[in-house]
C-alpha cells in the first residue's frame, strides 16, 4: 500500500499524488463492493427461483451451464439472463418523455448502490465510516423512491403512472415505520454509526442482540423493509394481475435489467441493515471456541443470507395484500407499535442505575 | 380470556407463521417434475400425434381417395385432389395436411374407411420456415412407412374398444 503511495507521489507530485492515490483506493473500494454486490444480485434471482421452485414443489432453472460440468447446472442461468437482457433492444415509447424515462432507471439504481458506502462488512472494513451512517441509509433509501415515480410518469401510460403512485404511497407510509424501528435501536446503542451499533450488541451471545428488547421493532422493520422493497406481499406496485407490471411496464432489455438490480440491490440492503442492527452484523451467535474462530465476515454473509431466505420464503407463502390493507397496517398498526415501544425503551432507559444492573436488563442498557 | 389470546396470536403472526410452515414443509418435498428430453410421460395407443398415410402389406397405398377426412375435417387442414389411375382404381394425386391448421381431434383418422390416415405418436417434429408444416402425400407415407410397426401395433391393441 505505501510502496504505491509512494508511487504515485513521485509520478504526480506529492500534492497531486496524494489526492490521486485516495481517489484510486476509494474506486478500488467501490468497485470491491459493487462487484459482489451485483453478483449477489445475479445469483439471488438464482436462489429466489430455485427456492420458490422448491417450494412449489418444481425444480426451478437446471438447464444452463458452465462448460457442461453436470453439478453446476442451472448456476450459469443468471449470465445467460444477463446476457440476454444487454442484446435485448431498448424501446422508448413513442409519447414518453425521452429524457426521464432514460434518468429514471439511473434514478433508481443509483441510491440502491451509494447506500452500501456505510454498510461494515466487519469492524474495519468499511468504505465510509461516518457518524450518520444510519441517517445516510434513510436518507438514500428514501431517494429510490423518485426513480419509481419518474419512472411511471415518463412511460405516459396509465398502469406504470398507477404504479408509480401505488409505489409512492407505500414507500412513503412505510418509512415513517421503518424510521421509528431504527429510533428505537439507536437509542439502545446511542449512536448512528452502524459499526457502533453492532459493537453495542457485543457481550457473549445472542442474548446481547437488539434482537431481544427490540423483538417488535425487527419485525416491524423486516415487514417495512419488504414493503420499502416493494416484494410480495407487498408487490403491488408491481401488481401483476392488476397493472401489468407497474411502473416498468414499457422499459425493455437493460433499462430494465437496471429497476431490476436495483430493486434486488435493495432486497440485500435491508437484509443487511437487519442483521447489523438486530441480528449482532459480524459478531457470532455464542462468544465460544468454534464459532468464534469463523471471520465475522462470514458471520454477517450468513446472517444476510439467512433474512434474504425469509424474503423468497415470504414470497413463496402469502398472496398480495389489498391495497387499503397495506395502507391500513401501515399507519394504523406498524407506527402505533413504533411509538408506544420508543416510550418503552425511553422509560427503562430512564430507570435509576442499580435497577438496570438487574438481569435482563444488564444485558443491553 | 378469548379476545387477549387473539391479540397474541395477532401480533405474534402465529397464522403467518403457520402458512409459512407449509410452503417450508413442501421446501423438502420430492419434487415431481418430469425432466422431459431425458424423461417421458407414458403415452396411450390412442396418442394423437403427427399424421400419416398408410399402406398395405403388399406395398399398395391405402387411401381410395373417398375424401370423407376433407369433409370431416374442422379444420380444413385437408386438401385432396384425385385422378383414375390405369388400372381403373382411383387414388389421390395430391394429399396435404396442413399442421399449422390440424387441431390433432382425430375425426380424420375416425372418419377413415381404409385406415389409411392415422395419427402417429409422434410428438417432436417442427417448421423452421413458413410452409415447413404442410406435409404433402409423400411425406406422409414416408412417416407411415417409418412408423408402421407401431402404428399396427397401437390399432390392434386398440382395436376392442373400437
Amino acid at each position: 500500500m505505501e510502496y504505491i503511495q509512494q508511487l504515485f507521489d513521485q509520478f504526480f507530485g506529492t500534492e497531486w499524488g496524494a489526492m490521486l492515490f485516495s481517489l484510486a483506493t476509494n474506486m478500488t473500494f467501490i468497485f470491491a463492493i459493487v462487484v459482489p454486490l451485483l453478483l449477489g444480485v445475479a445469483y439471488l434471482t438464482f436462489a429466489e427461483r430455485k427456492i420458490i421452485a422448491y417450494m412449489q414443489i418444481r425444480v426451478g432453472p437446471n438447464r444452463v451451464t458452465f462448460f457442461g460440468i453436470p453439478w453446476l447446472r442451472g448456476w450459469g442461468q443468471p449470465i445467460a439472463d444477463a446476457v440476454k437482457a444487454i442484446m435485448k433492444e431498448i424501446v422508448i415509447p413513442t409519447n414518453a418523455n425521452k429524457f426521464l424515462f432514460i434518468l429514471a432507471p439511473v434514478l433508481t439504481i443509483m441510491p440502491a448502490l451509494a447506500a452500501w458506502a456505510v454498510v461494515p462488512f466487519s469492524p474495519e472494513v468499511v468504505l465510509a465510516d461516518i457518524n450518520a451512517g444510519l441517517l445516510y441509509i434513510l436518507a438514500m433509501t428514501s431517494m429510490g423512491i423518485y426513480g419509481v415515480i419518474i419512472a411511471g410518469w415518463a412511460s405516459n401510460s396509465k398502469y406504470a403512472f398507477l404504479g408509480a403512485m401505488r409505489s409512492a404511497a407505500q414507500v412513503v407510509s412505510y418509512e415513517l415505520a421503518m424510521g421509528f424501528a431504527l429510533v428505537c435501536v439507536l437509542m439502545m446503542s446511542q449512536s448512528l454509526n452502524l459499526g457502533d451499533i453492532v459493537n453495542g450488541q457485543q457481550g457473549g451471545s445472542m442474548l446481547n442482540w437488539y434482537l431481544i428488547p427490540l423483538f417488535p421493532m425487527f419485525l416491524v422493520y423486516l415487514i417495512s423493509g419488504v414493503a420499502e422493497t416493494n416484494r410480495a406481499p407487498f408487490d403491488v406496485a408491481e401488481g401483476e394481475s392488476e397493472i401489468v407490471a407497474g411502473f416498468h411496464v414499457d422499459y425493455s432489455g437493460m433499462a430494465f435489467t437496471v429497476f431490476f438490480l436495483a430493486e434486488y440491490a435493495n432486497i440485500i440492503l435491508v437484509a443487511t441493515l437487519t442483521s447489523l442492527l438486530f441480528l449482532g452484523g459480524w459478531l457470532p451467535p455464542l462468544d465460544v471456541a468454534p464459532l468464534n474462530m469463523i471471520p465475522g465476515f462470514l458471520w454477517l454473509l450468513f446472517k444476510i443470507a439467512f433474512v434474504l431466505f425469509f424474503f423468497l420464503w415470504f414470497r413463496a407463502t402469502f398472496p398480495r395484500y389489498r391495497y387499503d390493507q397495506i395502507m391500513r397496517l401501515g399507519w394504523k398498526i406498524f407506527i402505533p407499535i413504533t411509538l408506544i415501544w420508543i416510550v418503552v425503551i425511553g422509560l427503562i432507559m430512564q430507570l435509576p442505575e442499580t435497577a438496570k444492573e438487574i438481569f435482563p436488563l444488564n444485558l443491553w442498557f | 380470556m378469548n379476545s387477549i389470546k387473539k391479540f397474541f396470536n395477532t401480533f405474534l403472526l402465529i397464522e403467518l407463521w403457520k402458512g409459512m410452515m407449509v410452503t417450508g414443509r413442501y421446501f423438502f418435498k420430492p419434487k415431481i417434475t418430469v425432466h422431459y428430453p431425458e424423461e417421458k410421460t407414458p403415452q396411450s395407443p390412442r396418442f394423437r400425434g403427427l399424421h400419416a398415410l398408410r399402406r398395405y402389406p403388399n406395398g399398395e397405398e391405402r387411401c381410395i381417395a373417398c375424401k370423407l377426412c376433407e369433409a370431416v375435417c374442422p379444420a380444413m387442414a385437408i386438401t385432396i385432389d384425385s385422378e383414375q389411375r390405369d388400372d381403373g382404381t382411383r387414388r389421390t394425386t395430391r394429399y396435404d395436411i396442413d399442421l399449422s391448421k390440424c387441431i390433432f381431434c382425430g375425426f380424420c383418422e375416425e372418419s377413415c374407411p381404409v385406415d389409411s390416415i392415422v395419427e402417429t405418436r409422434v410428438l417432436e417434429y417442427h417448421g423452421e420456415k413458413r410452409g415447413d408444416l404442410i406435409y404433402t402425400k409423400e411425406m406422409l407415407l414416408a412417416i407411415g412407412d417409418r412408423y408402421e410397426d407401431q402404428i399396427a401395433k397401437d390399432r390392434e391393441v386398440d382395436a376392442p374398444y373400437r
